[in-house]
């Protein structure tokens, strides 16, 4: 058996079940849960309040993680706003900024590759500021083009809201060049993340992107806690859309003042511990080799792929593919029978529509199976994933599927 | 593979590849129900026309997996002719059969029985229950 220098750091990973669905969560590692553990073992307090050890010592966790997550995407601490995760800093973004910047007659460019929480915030603002949702044009294997980008691009642009990477497709978007042609334009870019940052390094600076968003569990950090990173100027000029408790300055009868950046959108009390464990996530990856591990990725998806392309029945969407997800179908078998089967045999894919449902209608499909690949998947469970394809073949042929 | 045979028994196969009682009707003596499972994209209308107290006849049309489709089919066969009380009775029991809840082993289901494997299948539940829940809701509606 191969050895995978990573597999032993993941508790869940037994011998008997392949886990092929990292692109909906990953699995944890144990510093993780540790981290999580201990904030609720020993250090159960809130943030920014207390004075005693234990709130004294969780706030400084708390802001600590705050600077590594700022470190790991090369932006500045009070530029990193705590949000549920991705899908809540999308929409703080479009509930916020764009409800304040966009107008009537302004355009707002999404594509149909979108995961619902980057198109549907957007769809929401331009319904209630009658601005136009505009969609950039995929190319014939469904990618996002500069060609379709530019083709869409005018003086009316606001707001341009892609994803980095597709959900279903695993398609990396030409971002930087993106953002350098929107910028000319005065638009301003919203990258979603979410399947981005577990796969390639990211540098807010680099890209010159205004705001970018992610997910902590997909990432090996815990459920709850995503990063919106904003531009300064953008974050300073934003109205919080929550109000309440630690997000104050001062507080009148009739008019009250917020903190500063990034507080002033942290309403209530946080969920504390997953930020400490997406703390001790980031610390994973700062203690492993990324480009490494991406190109063992690459390769159990190319060595899946090879093999999947020879049997006969299966229909795969996204040949091209750059990162380690698969898109397929079993011919004449809708994707919840199939599933149900890889399920019995412990295989764990996603069926369905991937929330990008307007990527599925384009496909002309009503949903589809979806292996993703992550660092620590050997070439055994791509065995034994495609050994179950060939048995689901037979199974659903065998009974006149 | 027991209980994927178990699933996939020979009358859900049956009803799947050849459905019975498939295709929607304009006449406005059905009442008409569309259910949508919105987590997979299944999609299943019912329709249903009642004549003396009976179900006189029961039509659906819909996209889905197969124990999504063989059901609605399954379903109409089931429902035409029956008594307005006892459809709602082997409705609802049906229902909780397949959603691993109590239900009454007197009631007779004929066909919709093969469906009992669903209980092993959490996550198949909703697609074997959609087609039976527009059933009643077209009970409801009229």
């Amino acid at each position: 058996m191969e050895k995978n220098p990573w597999r032993g750091d993941f508790p869940q990973m037994d011998a008997d079940s392949v886990f092929l669905d990292n692109a909906a969560s990953s699995l944890k590692p144990q510093s993780v849960i540790d981290a999580v553990d201990r904030y609720y073992r020993e250090l159960s307090a809130n943030v920014h309040r207390g004075v005693y050890f234990q709130s004294y010592e969780a706030t400084r966790l708390y802001e600590e993680t705050r600077e590594k997550v700022a470190k790991f995407i090369h932006a500045d601490p009070e530029e990193i706003v705590y949000t549920r995760g991705a899908t809540a800093a999308l929409n703080l973004v479009a509930a916020s900024f764009g409800m304040e910047q966009v107008g009537e007659g302004d355009e707002i460019i999404v594509s149909e590759l979108e995961h619902h929480s980057s198109v549907l915030p957007w769809q929401h603002v331009a319904s209630v500021k009658k601005a136009q949702l505009v969609y950039v044009p995929l190319d014939e294997q469904h990618r996002i083009t500069l060609d379709g980008f530019r083709s869409v691009l005018s003086e009316r642009t606001k707001v341009v809201a892609l994803t980095l990477v597709s959900n279903v497709m695993g398609y990396v978007t030409p971002m930087a060049e993106i953002i350098a042609l929107a910028h000319a334009r005065g638009a301003v870019v919203v990258v979603d993340a979410a399947q981005a940052v577990q796969h390639m390094p990211i540098d807010v600076k680099r890209l010159d992107v205004d705001f970018l968003a992610f997910s902590g569990h997909k990432m090996l950090g815990p459920t709850g806690i995503g990063i919106l990173y904003g531009r300064r100027k953008w974050l300073d000029a934003m109205e919080p859309i929550e109000y309440g408790g630690d997000m104050i300055d001062i507080v009148e009868k009739n008019v009250s003042t917020w903190k500063d950046t990034p507080y002033k959108f942290e309403a209530g009390t946080m969920p504390i511990a997953s930020v400490i464990g997406l703390g001790a996530a980031i610390d994973y990856w700062n203690a492993s080799d990324l480009d490494k591990m991406e190109d063992h990725t690459r390769r159990v998806r190319q060595y899946v792929f090879t093999q999947m392309k020879k049997i006969p029945g299966v229909t795969i969407y996204n040949p091209s593919a750059e990162s380690g997800i698969i898109a397929f179908n079993l011919d004449g078998v809708h994707p919840h029978d199939a599933s149900t089967f890889f399920a019995e045999r412990k295989v764990c894919l996603r069926a369905g529509h991937h929330c990008a449902q307007l990527l599925i209608k384009r496909l002309g499909i009503d949903a589809c199976l979806r292996a993703s690949f992550f660092f620590y998947n050997t070439f055994a469970d791509g065995d034994r994933f495609v050994e179950t394809i060939k048995e689901a073949v037979r199974f659903f042929r065998n009974i006149g599927f | 593979m027991d209980s994927l045979d178990n699933l996939y028994r020979e009358i859900i196969l049956d009803h799947y590849k050849n459905p019975r009682n498939k295709g929607l009707v304009t006449d406005p003596g059905y009442v008409t129900v569309r259910i949508k499972n919105p987590s997979c994209g299944d999609e299943i209308t019912v329709q249903t026309r009642l004549e003396d107290g009976k179900i006189g006849d029961c039509r659906h049309e819909g996209k889905g997996c197969s124990i999504c489709c063989s059901s609605a089919s399954v379903m109409t066969e089931t429902m035409i002719g029956k008594p307005l009380e006892t459809a709602h009775a082997v409705a609802a029991n049906y229902l909780n059969m397949v959603s691993g809840k109590p239900f009454d082993p007197a009631v007779d289901l004929e066909e919709a029985e093969v469906y009992a494997g669903v209980r092993q299948f959490p996550a198949r539940v909703k697609c074997a229950s959609i087609a039976w829940q527009a059933f009643l809701q077209t009970l409801e509606k009229k």
